[in-house]
């Protein structure tokens, strides 16, 4: 459904700008087609589980290089695992957020195809696990703040990825990443599919887009495993329960923040105010714990996830 | 100073030795049930198309007495053909079923798996002396769900290491899995950094961690805490990776090699420490136990 209406109102956007850069402006003919735009809009009140997906995925949803110019400065990308590879597809480095130094690490899947294909479509292997790792432990080093962007479709599934220790990384980051004596905030800002996403998301604070998801694997994965048709993914999306607001009603998460309606790529700067104001929520919270603190309630969160769920015989 | 336990330590062991026959009778049956009796009933190996009775091949520890080709084996007999004089104690664990995602027939099926497996879900815990080196043991099975781990896995795993956190014992664990669970969607994946958290705490604090990987060991077992071993060992043959060799056939669109991700892959490439068969196990694990301990020999 959100499918066609999102393409009406990306048709809508084109033809007023269309009608803005012609000599002579018809306003009244833009005013007609914003109102059209605007019930459109309205239209996306009540979507579904797989209404979100496409949302979570669609190309113009903000990334981490918008997030990282629009609410933090100072960027200083940092590349590489220092273990002989630089993979694209985890983008990270220090930057200032509010005057204080932070470590920002994050998936990239690209604007375009040349950037996507750079970036693995956000897929990660080992050596972006690592790289992560690497400006964890730095961070934790001086003391930084990590604040960490999640949008994978997974950790990628090739040969090579396998050959160098998919698991060992991922595995290493989960473990060293519950024990860091910094702050650690993660939001999930579109699609978190499994491990690969998981691996840079043993934080403090696990935040949420309003209609970004989160689910151990993507809907279509899901449907070829359990039911071994792929074309059933879209069932797949109502049973996984991946939806922020099912994983905060699991516990996962500990914050839902808002999107407009229609979707964060229809008023990004409205996004970046609201995770800004989010982070800075958490990050006040989390600044008032010493090192070791910030280690074990990490620890305690992770260790008691699941336990509205766990039943005693 | 243990000699006045020693009777009923004699009693215990007898009485596991007569669960065993239930479970590996089970192990024996699991293909087809036939009107053969079960000293008849044959098999023929994956690997060398051997035929054998199948009787002769659990007598062998169930590996190929020809091509040396490891079979499945039940979670509580591997203990058993590992532990000193077969005796071990089975850690507590009180939890118990529950479905995050009401996922339709789940409880069903988990009720069943536990009445043909004899388990109560797809890993088995306890403690026990290998050649006089008390350690706690974990073994997976693949036979229940393919040892997926869901909240109950993760959870008895979890208090499995903070158990041998506590009294400062050796921890062993013997991986199987396809993974996290499907069936309990995210909460599986959460189970993932559960026991990754618990296990980089007993590291933290000094513990001993043996992972032993086996046939097959993959998903988010195999990028959890299988691989967190300070040592790390595999059993022949086994399938150990991250994606499933059909998900990478599919994504790079080519056949993979010959004993791509098999447990001589991973050795080659760096990530096992040994590849040690079934029947050199118990020794292994004691030397390791031993080059741990304080006083040496």
């Amino acid at each position: 459904m959100i499918k066609e209406i999102d393409e009406k109102i990306t048709e809508i956007e084109l033809e007023i700008e269309k009608l803005k850069n012609e000599e002579i402006v018809d306003e009244a003919q833009i005013y007609v087609l914003k109102r059209q735009k605007h019930d459109l809009v309205r239209m996306c009140k009540d979507l579904d589980a797989h209404d979100k997906v496409y949302l979570a995925r669609h190309k113009k949803r903000p990334k981490i290089t918008d997030y990282i110019d629009n609410i933090f400065e100072d960027f200083f990308e940092q590349k590489g695992d220092a273990l002989g590879k630089e993979d694209g597809s985890i983008y990270g480095g220090i930057a200032l957020y509010k005057g204080l130094p932070v470590t920002v690490i994050g998936h990239r899947k690209g604007n375009d195809l040349q950037e996507n294909i750079k970036c693995n479509f956000g897929m990660p292997g080992p050596e972006g696990y690592r790289k992560a790792l690497r400006l964890m432990k730095q961070a934790e080093k001086f003391g930084r703040p990590i604040i960490t962007f999640i949008d994978t479709p997974g950790a990628y599934p090739g040969l090579e990825a396998e050959t160098n220790g998919q698991s060992i990384a991922i595995a290493t980051n989960l473990a060293k990443m519950s024990a860091l004596k910094v702050p650690v905030i993660a939001v999930v800002t579109g699609e978190g599919s499994s491990g690969g996403a998981l691996a840079i998301g043993v934080a403090n604070s696990v935040l949420m887009l309003e209609n970004a998801v989160y689910s151990i694997l993507s809907p279509e994965g899901y449907a070829t495993i359990l039911w071994k048709d792929s074309s059933r993914s879209a069932e797949a999306c109502d049973m996984m329960k991946l939806t922020a607001k099912d994983l905060y009603n699991y516990g996962v998460i500990d914050d839902i923040i808002p999107e407009p309606l229609g979707g964060a790529h229809l008023n990004p700067k409205n996004v970046y105010k609201n995770v800004d104001k989010h982070i800075s929520k958490e990050l006040e919270k989390l600044v008032k714990l010493n090192p070791d603190e910030l280690a074990k309630h990490r620890y305690k969160k992770f260790r008691n996830i699941d336990s509205n769920y766990m039943n005693l015989l | 100073m243990k000699i006045p336990n020693l009777r009923l330590l004699k009693r215990k062991s007898n009485q596991v030795i007569l669960t065993d026959s239930v479970v590996s009778d089970m192990s024996v049956k699991e293909e087809k049930p036939s009107a053969t009796p079960v000293e008849e009933a044959m098999t023929q190996c994956p690997k060398c198309k051997q035929e054998y009775r199948k009787i002769d091949i659990k007598e062998n520890m169930n590996v190929c007495p020809s091509c040396g080709h490891h079979f499945v084996i039940s979670a509580e007999r591997r203990v058993r053909l590992l532990v000193d004089n077969g005796f071990y104690k089975p850690l507590k664990c009180k939890v118990a079923f529950s479905n995050p995602l009401d996922y339709p027939d789940y409880e069903e099926k988990i009720v069943s798996l536990q009445e043909k497996t004899g388990m109560d879900e797809a890993v088995f815990t306890c403690v026990g002396a290998i050649d006089g080196y008390d350690a706690v043991i974990v073994v997976m099975s693949s036979k229940f769900l393919m040892g997926s781990m869901g909240i109950v896995v993760g959870e008895k795993v979890t208090q499995a290491i903070e158990y041998a956190d506590r009294k400062k014992l050796p921890l062993i664990i013997f991986t199987a899995s396809g993974g996290a669970r499907m069936q309990e969607g995210i909460l599986s994946l959460m189970q993932m950094a559960k026991t990754s958290a618990a296990m980089e705490k007993f590291n933290l604090n000094g513990g001993l961690y043996i992972s032993v990987l086996t046939h097959p060991t993959t998903g988010g077992v195999s990028a959890s805490f299988a691989t967190l071993g300070d040592i790390t060992l595999a059993e022949p043959g086994a399938l150990i990776g991250f994606a499933g060799p059909r998900v990478i056939e599919q994504t790079i669109g080519q056949k993979l090699p010959e004993g791509f991700q098999r447990s001589e892959f991973q050795m080659e490439h760096g990530f096992v420490d040994q590849i040690v068969s079934r029947d050199k196990m118990r020794e292994t694990l004691a030397q390791i136990l031993r080059l741990h301990s304080k006083k040496g020999r």
